[in-house]
């Protein structure tokens, strides 16, 4: 895909001499006055803003009026303690931890069987690839339907004996006493995540079924030329194989759920007792409609350093191994 | 591929499976949208309507027109001018490379991973400032802007697969930086422009965060509309059902008429570049 990035050994080699010949022309000062334009957008509205709302977040801005003294970590503070935050970590850990696992289980799953050359391939893959195409709010809006208590599928569970109250239940499960609020698993959270799954997981489909594309016919007929089994096989030669498209999917995935915030606010709200709220609920709605800018501000931040803690790392690695 | 006797019935038995898991949603969408209201109850939620009722149709249709043309005038510039952005970028970024330019466009990709709650507020203050506050254009900004960082990556990754002796002949027969994007890259470039505008068009029909923060009511874009409609006192599920079906209709349609570039967008911008 890339062209060679240069290692720091190949650097002080014969490269540079090349390199070198290659004068700083009047296309070069072209090429980056087209290029300036979005360098200076970038820095002004990503790392400018950050760092103003970096600011924010430490100033006492919580009113209508924008109040710019030095709160120091005042509203940090205030947060950690806070019912409705801690809910939301919790809350984001546990779609974060289920949402990712189901994806990937799901999306190797449904790979595997694209790849079995099964008649009418390509109309299961549309099917499996649609929900990528919606709105995670048209996404919300249905299955806040499907997982309405008094119907959706409890029509078809109920005769089974089961009777959930899907995002209405308050329930924790597996709870114990965690700061001021129970950590456990949320009933309700269950639900966002399924509605979730419907609509990412071709995203780990598409990913899984191009690594699949990529190995080479011939690891499949060493390994069955050895005996192995197609369980074996996928088990043993292909999954190890497709490991660093998980390592993607994983990071690519755990970076809309920390920051998710279209589906929940469609589908459930943040929910009694906060069991379906999450950080970027939190933020829209202290900020935009009760005017808690700081707050709001210092909320952003932990949310961006959540997903930083994932994205960085990656793309360091991926500039290193010039992948 | 598997070779038991019992192994090929329950693959298709387990592909089937997974397409009612995947269509369940989209068959009661369109059976509910399709009822009249005093159908719509909960115990009849998965029958099919008596009689085919497009009333909801005209409803949904009524409450979102102006919202969906105000979508239209968001996406239509925006996917224009975010595509030309980030190609520019692109051909820059990896057949003029200088010093430093790996790790300048690893700075930018990194603006597209941000949740966007954490440049929001000052966002905001801005858009009031320089007075495009409310309004369709400030919306196409804020787009354009933060859509630089993808389609910078899927650009650049397009062009890396061109030839750098193509440019170095070019060069030697006197084509400079525009003549070079201007007669080979741009001809090269159909599908890297067709891929890019529809991840980019589907994006910004389909983003509820900017739309809801930026816009208020008659400036608001589809998206914000729907969501808006279950927020009404009496939900009304087949209206609902067939906003919802409204609102998806041109990502779902581009899907399915484009669907090969919409895979191969999602594959440019996630395999790392």
């Amino acid at each position: 895909m890339e062209t060679v990035n240069i290692t720091p050994a190949e650097k002080t080699a014969a490269v540079p001499a090349v390199r070198k010949k290659r004068k700083w022309t009047a296309d070069h000062w072209l090429a980056a006055a087209f290029l300036a334009p979005s360098v200076i957008l970038i820095f002004l509205f990503v790392y400018g803003f950050i760092a103003w709302t970096g600011y924010v977040s430490l100033s006492n801005w919580n009113s209508l009026v924008p109040d710019w003294s030095f709160a120091g970590l005042k509203n940090y503070l205030y947060l950690f303690h806070d019912f409705r935050f801690q809910a939301d970590l919790r809350n984001t850990l546990v779609f974060t931890v289920l949402f990712i696992a189901a994806v990937i289980v799901l999306g190797q799953l449904l790979a595997i069987l694209l790849d079995q050359k099964l008649r009418g391939e390509s109309l299961f893959r549309n099917i499996f690839f649609f929900p990528m195409a919606l709105s995670f709010v048209v996404t919300g809006v249905v299955w806040q339907w499907l997982f309405n208590p008094s119907t959706g599928v409890n029509l078809f569970l109920k005769p089974l004996g089961l009777d959930s109250k899907w995002y209405t239940d308050t329930t924790i499960l597996g709870g114990f006493h965690w700061g001021k609020i129970e950590f456990g698993i949320p009933v309700a959270i269950i639900a966002v995540v399924v509605a979730a799954v419907w609509q990412m997981t071709g995203f780990a489909v598409a990913m899984y079924l191009a690594g699949l594309r990529a190995i080479p016919d011939e690891v499949r007929e060493a390994a069955r030329m050895d005996g192995a089994t197609e369980f074996q096989l996928y088990w043993k030669i292909i999954l190890p194989l497709l490991r660093p498209i998980t390592v993607s999917v994983i990071i690519i995935m755990a970076h809309i759920s920390l920051k998710i915030f279209d589906l929940i606010y469609a589908m459930t709200g943040p929910g009694a007792n906060f069991v379906t709220d999450v950080p970027g609920v939190y933020m829209f709605e202290t900020t935009f409609r009760g005017n808690y800018y700081a707050n709001g501000a210092a909320i952003a931040i932990v949310m961006l350093l959540s997903v930083a803690i994932f994205i960085v790392p990656y793309l360091i690695s991926s500039r290193k191994g010039g992948s | 591929m598997a070779r038991s006797v019992w192994a090929r019935p329950f693959l298709y038995l387990l592909a089937l499976a997974m397409s009612v898991f995947f269509l369940l949603p989209v068959y009661v969408m369109i059976a509910t949208s399709l009822k009249p209201l005093d159908e719509v109850t909960l115990a009849d939620m998965w029958k099919l309507p008596s009689t085919i009722d497009w009333s909801s149709y005209a409803t949904a249709f009524d409450k979102l027109a102006p919202n969906f043309w105000n979508s239209i005038l968001l996406v239509v510039p925006a996917t224009l001018l975010s595509a030309l952005l980030g190609a520019l970028n692109g051909y820059v970024l990896s057949k003029w490379k200088f010093k430093g330019a790996d790790t300048l466009f690893t700075l930018i990709l990194f603006g597209m991973f941000i949740p966007y709650q954490s440049i929001l507020i000052p966002l905001i203050q801005f858009l009031r400032e320089i007075g495009l506050y409310n309004t369709i254009p400030g919306l196409v900004f804020v787009h354009v802007v933060y859509g630089i960082p993808i389609t910078t990556l899927m650009f650049r990754n397009f062009y890396a697969a061109i030839p750098d002796e193509m440019i170095e002949s070019a060069k030697i027969d006197g084509a400079g930086f525009v003549r070079i994007f201007r007669y080979i890259m741009l001809p090269l470039s159909i599908t890297g422009f067709v891929v890019v505008a529809i991840w980019q068009f589907t994006n910004i029909w389909n983003e509820f965060l900017f739309a809801v923060t930026i816009t208020t009511s008659d400036k608001q874009p589809i998206m914000v509309a729907l969501q808006n409609l279950s927020g009404s006192q009496i939900v009304q599920w087949n209206v609902q059902m067939a906003g919802a079906l409204l609102a998806a209709l041109p990502t779902l349609l581009v899907y399915i008429f484009l669907g090969k570039y919409f895979v191969r967008g999602l594959l440019a911008g996630s395999v790392k570049g």
